[in-house]
C-alpha cells in the first residue's frame, strides 16, 4: 500500500551497521534490519525524527534544503523563524538581534512564525466557540501527530482542528503582504524558507496535512542556521530589528505553550510519541468529558526537542522563558470587528478537513485472510523467546511473527531458536 | 469460519495496568481490518469492563471471540457480584468507594456504556460468587 507520501527521513547505508538501536525506539514498528542494515518502511513512518535522535553512528538523516539551494530565480526571500530558533543561542539577548543577523543570510524580509501562532491562537479561541464541533479539539500543528492520527486513529480525525499550522498561515500571509508592499514583484519571485526544528515539517511542506498544499518553497533546519549564526550574532542597537512577536507566539515552541494561549484551563498538552499514543488511546475510549483542547507534540519539550534543533530542549524552553521580560502577551491580532465572536477567516482554515484515513495496520484486505494471518502468528508467537531482543531485524517478537506470516522472514532469522536447536542438535549427539 | 479467540488476564491490584487489554484487542482489530466504529464500540466495551473489574472484583479475565461478522466478548470475574442489575444499569449510580471517586473512576458509567456501544449485553451475577458479562459488537 502507498499513499505516496514523500519522507524527510532517510538512512545513511554507509554508516549505519544494523545495531537495533533505532528499531525499539521507532513508535510505529517502521524499522527492520535487513542485510545489516535498517530499512524504513516508509508507509508506516510519521517523521517523528526519533530514530534521528536516537541514532548513536548518525545513520539516520532528516533531509532538508541547504540554504544553498535556494533558486537565484527568486527576488524576494522571506525566512520564516520558528520560535523555537529563539532557544538555540546562549549569547542571545534581544530577539531582535536574531533576526538583523539572520537577514544577513540573504533574506529580505523575516517574517515570525510565532507572529503567525497568536493568529492562529485566536482562530482556535474563536473556532471553539462553535456549537457542536466534535470535542476535545486536537491541535494540527505538529505534522507527526496528525499523520499519526490518520494511520492509527481514523475515529479521531474529526477531532483535529481544521485551522492552518502556524508556519502555513505565516507563509501564506507573508508573501500576500510582500505582493502588496512590493507591486513590481509577482508571486514567482517570492519564496519562503521555513527554518524547522524537525523533519515532520520538512515533509509538511512537501506532501501538505492531508488535502491542504503547502505555500512553503524550502524548509532549513534550524541546525544549519544555527551554524552560520553562532558566534556571529548581533549585539543590540539603537535602530535595530524588533521582534513583532509576544509571549503568546514565542511559547509554542515548548509543550503546553499553544494549548495555554487558548485561555480555558480544561486542556491536555502531552510531548513525546509514546505519551501521545496513550493520550490519544484514551480520548478514542471517552474517557475525558470535560476535555476542551488537546496539543499533542512529537518530540520530547515540543518543538523545542526537535530532531533538528541544536540545544537540549530544557535549556532552549528556559532561554525562551527569559526573553520574556518586557514582552507583551500578545502583539499580533485578528482585524474581524463586525464578524460573530466564532468567526474563522477563511484563509486560516485548512483547505479541506482531514478525513482521509489510511488503513496501514491491516494483514490483508480480506478480512478471512487477515483472520487465517492472525492464527497463524498467535501460533508462530507462542514458539518464539518473547524477550524481543531484536537480533532478527524485527522489534518484537511478535512484530517478527508477523513478518514470517507475511513472508517477509523466515523462522530461521531468530537467533535465540537456532541456538536453542543447535544445543539440542549437541546434547542428542553427545547422548548417541 | 472458527473464531479467532483472544485471552486477556485483567490484573486486579491497581489501575496501573488498567485499560491495556483494551488497547492491545484495539490493535488486534485494526490488524483484521475492522471498521473504524467497531474497533473504537469495542474498545470502550472492554475499558470499560476492565475498569469495572480492578474497582470491584480484584480483576478477572477477558477473552475476545472474533468473527467476520461479530465480536463476542466475554467478561468474567469472582468478585463480589451486583446485587441490584437494574440499578446497576442506571446511568450516575455507582458503588464504588470515595478513595476510587478522588482517582477519577466510579462516574457510574460503566455498565450504561458498554450497554451503549454494544449490540447486546447479557449478564450473568451471584452475589458472592461473581459476574459474567457477555457482549456482542456487530460489524
Amino acid at each position: 500500500m502507498t499513499d505516496n507520501f514523500l519522507h524527510s527521513v532517510s538512512l545513511d547505508a554507509e554508516r549505519c551497521i544494523g545495531c537495533t538501536s533505532c528499531l525499539r525506539q521507532c513508535p510505529t514498528e517502521a524499522i527492520r534490519i535487513r542485510d545489516g542494515h535498517a530499512v524504513i518502511r516508509t508507509i508506516f513512518c510519521i517523521d517523528c525524527g526519533r530514530c534521528v535522535r536516537v541514532c548513536p553512528h548518525r545513520a539516520k538523516r532528516a533531509i532538508f534544503d541547504k540554504l544553498s539551494d535556494i533558486d537565484p530565480k527568486y527576488k524576494f526571500r522571506i525566512a520564516l523563524p520558528a520560535p523555537a530558533l529563539y532557544g538555540q543561542f546562549d549569547e542571545l539577548t534581544d530577539i531582535g538581534c536574531l533576526l538583523e543577523s539572520m537577514m544577513e543570510l540573504g533574506f529580505d524580509e523575516v517574517y515570525e512564525v510565532a507572529r503567525a501562532a497568536e493568529i492562529i491562537s485566536e482562530c482556535t479561541r474563536r473556532y471553539m466557540r462553535k456549537p457542536g464541533i466534535p470535542r476535545p479539539v486536537i491541535s494540527s500543528a505538529c505534522p507527526a501527530i496528525v499523520r499519526l492520527i490518520r494511520l492509527r486513529f481514523p475515529e479521531l480525525c474529526d477531532n483535529v482542528l481544521p485551522i492552518l499550522p502556524p508556519v502555513e498561515y505565516a507563509s501564506r500571509i507573508a508573501k500576500a503582504r510582500v505582493l502588496k508592499n512590493h507591486p513590481e514583484l509577482t508571486k514567482d519571485d517570492i519564496c519562503t524558507v521555513f527554518i524547522s526544528p524537525c523533519p515532520a515539517k520538512s515533509s509538511y511542506a512537501k506532501n501538505g496535512l492531508s488535502q491542504t498544499r503547502s505555500s512553503i518553497d524550502y524548509v532549513v533546519s534550524i541546525a544549519e542556521v544555527y551554524m552560520k549564526l553562532s558566534g556571529k550574532v548581533k549585539k543590540p542597537h539603537p535602530g535595530m530589528l524588533r521582534s513583532r512577536a509576544g509571549i503568546a507566539g514565542v511559547k509554542w515552541a515548548s509543550s503546553g505553550g499553544e494549548a495555554e494561549g487558548l485561555f480555558d484551563d480544561r486542556y491536555l498538552a502531552a510531548d513525546d510519541m509514546d505519551n501521545a499514543i496513550q493520550v490519544l488511546d484514551a480520548i478514542e475510549n471517552k474517557r475525558f468529558p470535560h476535555l476542551e483542547f488537546v496539543e499533542l507534540n512529537a518530540c520530547p519539550g515540543g518543538c523545542v526537542g526537535g530532531a533538528a534543533t541544536v540545544e537540549n530542549p530544557y535549556i532552549a524552553k528556559a532561554r525562551l522563558l527569559s526573553f520574556r521580560h518586557g514582552l507583551p502577551h500578545n502583539r499580533n491580532y485578528l482585524d474581524v470587528k463586525d464578524q460573530g465572536p466564532d468567526y474563522v477567516p477563511p484563509d486560516a482554515v485548512l483547505d479541506a478537513p482531514i478525513n482521509d484515513y489510511i488503513p496501514t495496520y491491516s494483514l490483508s484486505e480480506d478480512r478471512f485472510e487477515a483472520m487465517r494471518m492472525m492464527m497463524e502468528i498467535d501460533e508462530l508467537h507462542a514458539k518464539l523467546p518473547r524477550i524481543d531482543c531484536g537480533s532478527c531485524g524485527a522489534p518484537t517478537c511478535r512484530a517478527f511473527a508477523e513478518d514470517v506470516v507475511k513472508g517477509e522472514a523466515t523462522m530461521e532469522d531468530c537467533v535465540v531458536l537456532l541456538r536453542r536447536r543447535l544445543h539440542e542438535k549437541q546434547e542428542g549427539g553427545a547422548k548417541e | 469460519m472458527a473464531a479467532l479467540n483472544f485471552h486477556f488476564d485483567i490484573d486486579g491490584e491497581d489501575f496501573s495496568s488498567a485499560g491495556e487489554a483494551s488497547v492491545e484487542m484495539k490493535k488486534k482489530l485494526r490488524q483484521l481490518g475492522f471498521p473504524s466504529d467497531v474497533i473504537r464500540r469495542c474498545s470502550i466495551a472492554m475499558y470499560e469492563g476492565e475498569i469495572n473489574m480492578v474497582i470491584h472484583a480484584n480483576g478477572g479475565n477477558a477473552d475476545v471471540d472474533v468473527y467476520p461478522d461479530k465480536i463476542v466478548i466475554v467478561l468474567e470475574d469472582h468478585g463480589p457480584g451486583i446485587p441490584n442489575v437494574e440499578l446497576a444499569m442506571q446511568e450516575g449510580y455507582s458503588t464504588a468507594t470515595e478513595q476510587i471517586h478522588n482517582m477519577g473512576f466510579g462516574a457510574g458509567m460503566g455498565l450504561p456504556n458498554m450497554k451503549r456501544y454494544t449490540e447486546s449485553l447479557e449478564i450473568e451475577t451471584q452475589v458472592g460468587v461473581g459476574t459474567k458479562l457477555t457482549m456482542v459488537v456487530a460489524v
